[in-house]
């Protein structure tokens, strides 16, 4: 029963993205039952598009800045202030900010820097405009928009596994002998604990380039209009009630596949590059303005929590303004009538993203345990090939396999809720098993030897030992993925034919309206439903073990 | 005298609970050898000797290093050398590189190279500077641990068990040697064990907590 379940995994991960990429290649080259015969057609009319060259950039460019911005607050907030206590504050502050959904984040963080945003609104005050100012702040033509908010959502992110990744490398001592031989907080750091802390996060630092390069949701939100990003102009071929535009689709998913492969190559060249100058460092002995660093660090960590924050803080008040002019830092008058009148809607859209959400993570889990199980009873490990199958689905981009996986609709099987569910457990099951792999391996089985000496068979040391013990993360796990699949947008919106809506869907569908009553009330709602599985996670086992000591964490 | 290291009625508490209390005067060339059982507090008196005592942890009392206060300076500026147990030489370095990861700056690359060679000349590690320190046995890589700290031309050295880790014939010598280099660079020592051996070899006194 156990034994298959390593192998299943891996074929539900890699499965959908060979089928998908088989998919998306062959109407691309006329092909299959939209396509017009063999032939280059397709990608053709994807080289004629004029906005080409500029999408490409866009994406390339959003994708690159951003994951060098988040990547770079985070290393510079750690370097500058780890075992502070302004870095526990902001640890604190950013850990929640993981969870919120990235089309939540992304339409908060609208309302703060649009010209009739938070940030215009104070000079506003100051200087009397009564009108907003005529700037092109949001979906800039350059996507800079989009990179400051891809960078304030994935900091959180790196910062975490960068901090998880901290453990391996024993920063503490090799901090120590850093300083003792004269070098700076800053530079010693990023000579003697970034290298090693890097080795470890090099796979989810590429989850985030990829993603930066060709997510839809916030490039929707926050990117550009004419031409969109890359991957959002994918998507309208894809969503286009033409057929034909179908197999233009697909070449343009492939065009964007050599983007991001070429993109991912010039990375790992970086990579060596900047090894070999950190070597040039080091002989040099050279340091770094120490003061500057720590106070740039603490600052953009700050300031992308905080936009984050006040993000989500505007969401809350757009949902209960009742009249909000422009200059007005705060609503005249709070009132319940956005909730009433858009609340039962996206109450019910809740509840079907919560069901898609918690049985994609309930199969995952499944699979997870059954995986780690499996490692454990029977030694059966794919070892560090196991890793990159984990993060196949994360580093292709979406839509160059999703669109693809639609193919199988020749086969009956139609787009709909099950292909959805189907689909997001491809993305939330590489989350569950991330995050529960490290607390399952760890757990003491010299309990499982004492359980077995008593005459317990395997199955009741798991169900009835191991898994209650693990109670806690296992359910960070499931809120995790939940998490994951309330915020997943393409997968939805493709695998459900934009017939299954949820939360995500909804969501960046409001965005081109601009009813800022209606964006409030369901960004709020799609942020809770990511967030109240972490308070859950966290209220269910203090209270299960509230008279064992020994399990509560603190 | 303001030669050397002193710790003037230096009273370390854990929260409210006083940890240890410490009286001492370390002149250059001399070990002073700290031992106590596990939970006595020694590691935290090296920590406070370096400056970065953990958060719940208070210090009373002065360090003066050749008649500087080192209250308030930060680890890097106090200039003492670090040994543990472990050689914790970088893994993503290669041996040279971690020795010129010690030296103090200034010079020119050719000059920081021939410092780097003469190092590990100095310790019979010829041509070993492109290896990598993974491949090096304990007690070479002992050898390059201490000649990292050298180089940085530390004012003074803190040992946290730095042989416990090493076996008995590769323990004596590594032991000399790391006394002799104290005593020819003139500086004081802080020792931290529990291997009364270690004491005899230092030759200097002994404080137990």
């Amino acid at each position: 029963m156990l034994r298959p379940l390593p192998l299943l995994t891996v074929l539900v991960l890699a499965g959908p993205v060979l089928i998908g990429i088989a998919g998306t290649v062959l109407p691309a080259i006329g092909l299959g039952p939209v396509g017009q015969g063999l032939g280059l057609g397709p990608f053709h009319q994807v080289l004629d598009w004029p906005g080409l060259p500029r999408a490409t950039a866009v994406s390339v460019l959003s994708g690159v800045l951003s994951t060098l911005g988040a990547l770079g607050v985070a290393a510079l907030i750690l370097a500058g202030w780890q075992g502070t206590a302004t870095f526990r504050a902001l640890e604190r502050l950013l850990s929640p900010l993981l969870a919120v959904p990235h089309a939540a984040a992304a339409l908060g963080l609208a309302f703060v820097i649009a010209p009739s945003g938070w940030i215009a609104r104070l000079p506003a005050q100051a200087l009397g405009w009564s009108v907003p100012p005529d700037l092109l702040i949001l979906q800039d033509p350059w996507g800079l928009s989009l990179t400051a908010g891809l960078i304030a959502k994935e900091l959180p992110f790196l910062l975490l596994m960068m901090l998880a990744a901290l453990g391996q490398v024993e920063h503490r001592r090799r901090m120590a002998i850093t300083r003792s031989l004269g070098h700076g907080r800053v530079a010693g750091w990023m000579k003697t604990v970034f290298p090693g802390v890097y080795a470890q996060v090099r796979l989810p630092v590429m989850v985030v380039l990829v993603y930066g390069m060709t997510n839809v949701d916030v490039a929707t939100i926050l990117g550009p209009n004419t031409p969109p990003t890359l991957s959002v102009q994918v998507t309208r071929w894809m969503l286009d009630p033409d057929l034909a535009l179908r197999s233009v689709a697909a070449a343009g998913a492939l065009v964007q596949v050599a983007a991001v492969a070429m993109t991912l190559a010039l990375w790992v060249g970086a990579e060596r590059l900047c090894a070999a100058l950190g070597r040039a460092w080091i002989w040099s002995g050279r340091g770094l303005p120490e003061t500057t660093l720590r106070a740039l660090g603490v600052s953009l960590a700050g300031l992308s929590a905080l936009a984050l924050l006040a993000g989500l803080a505007a969401l809350a008040l757009w949902s209960l303004a009742a009249g909000w002019r422009f200059p007005d830092l705060a609503p005249e008058a709070l009132t319940l009538r956005s909730w009433s009148r858009f609340g039962p809607e996206m109450i019910a859209v809740a509840g079907t993203t919560l069901a898609i959400a918690a049985t994609a993570t309930l199969l995952s889990l499944i699979l997870v345990i059954g995986c780690l199980e499996a490692e454990h009873r029977f030694g059966l490990t794919v070892g560090q090939r196991a890793l990159w199958f984990l993060y196949l689905p994360l580093l292709v981009p979406q839509v160059a396999f999703l669109p693809g996986l639609l193919l199988p609709a020749w086969l009956g099987v139609g787009p709909g809720t099950g292909v959805v569910i189907a689909g997001h457990v491809v993305f939330v099951l590489p989350y569950v098993f991330l995050s529960l792999s490290g607390p399952y391996r760890a757990w003491d089985t010299r309990i499982a030897r004492v359980a077995a000496g008593l005459g317990a068979t395997p199955d009741r040391i798991l169900w009835r030992l191991r898994l209650p013990m693990l109670l806690a993360p296992v359910l960070t796990a499931c809120a995790i993925g939940v998490a994951v699949s309330v915020g997943q947008y393409l997968p939805t919106l493709l695998l459900g034919a934009g017939r299954v809506s949820t939360l995500a869907t909804e969501a960046v569908a409001l965005a081109a309206g601009g009813n800022r009553r209606a964006i409030g009330v369901w960004g709020v709602g799609q942020s809770l439903a990511a967030l109240m599985p972490f308070v859950l996670a966290l209220a269910i086992p203090a209270l299960v073990f509230r008279n064992r000591k020994a399990m509560v964490r603190d | 005298m303001t030669e050397g290291l002193h710790l003037d009625r230096v009273r370390i508490f854990e929260g409210a609970r006083p940890l240890l209390e410490i009286d001492a005067r370390v002149p250059p060339g001399e070990v002073l050898s700290v031992m106590g059982p596990s939970g006595s507090g020694k590691s935290t008196l090296l920590s406070h000797l370096m400056g970065d005592l953990a958060p719940g942890f208070r210090a009373h009392g002065e360090l003066t290093l050749e008649g500087q206060d080192l209250s308030g300076l930060p680890p890097e500026a106090r200039r003492l050398g670090l040994l543990y147990q472990d050689p914790l030489l970088f893994p993503h370095l290669s041996v040279a590189e971690n020795l010129a990861f010690g030296l103090r700056p200034g010079g020119d690359r050719t000059e920081r190279r021939n410092r780097v060679e003469a190092a590990l000349a100095d310790v019979s590690l010829e041509g070993y500077g492109p290896r990598d320190p993974a491949t090096l046995s304990g007690g070479q890589a002992a050898r390059v641990a201490l000649m990292r700290t050298l180089l940085s031309e530390p004012r003074a050295l803190l040992l946290d068990e730095p042989f416990s880790k090493l076996d008995q014939g590769l323990r004596d010598q590594t032991r000399r040697l790391v006394f002799d280099r104290a005593r020819a660079a003139r500086i004081p020592v802080v020792l931290v064990t529990h291997d009364r051996a270690d004491v005899v070899a230092a030759g200097g006194p002994l404080i137990e907590l």
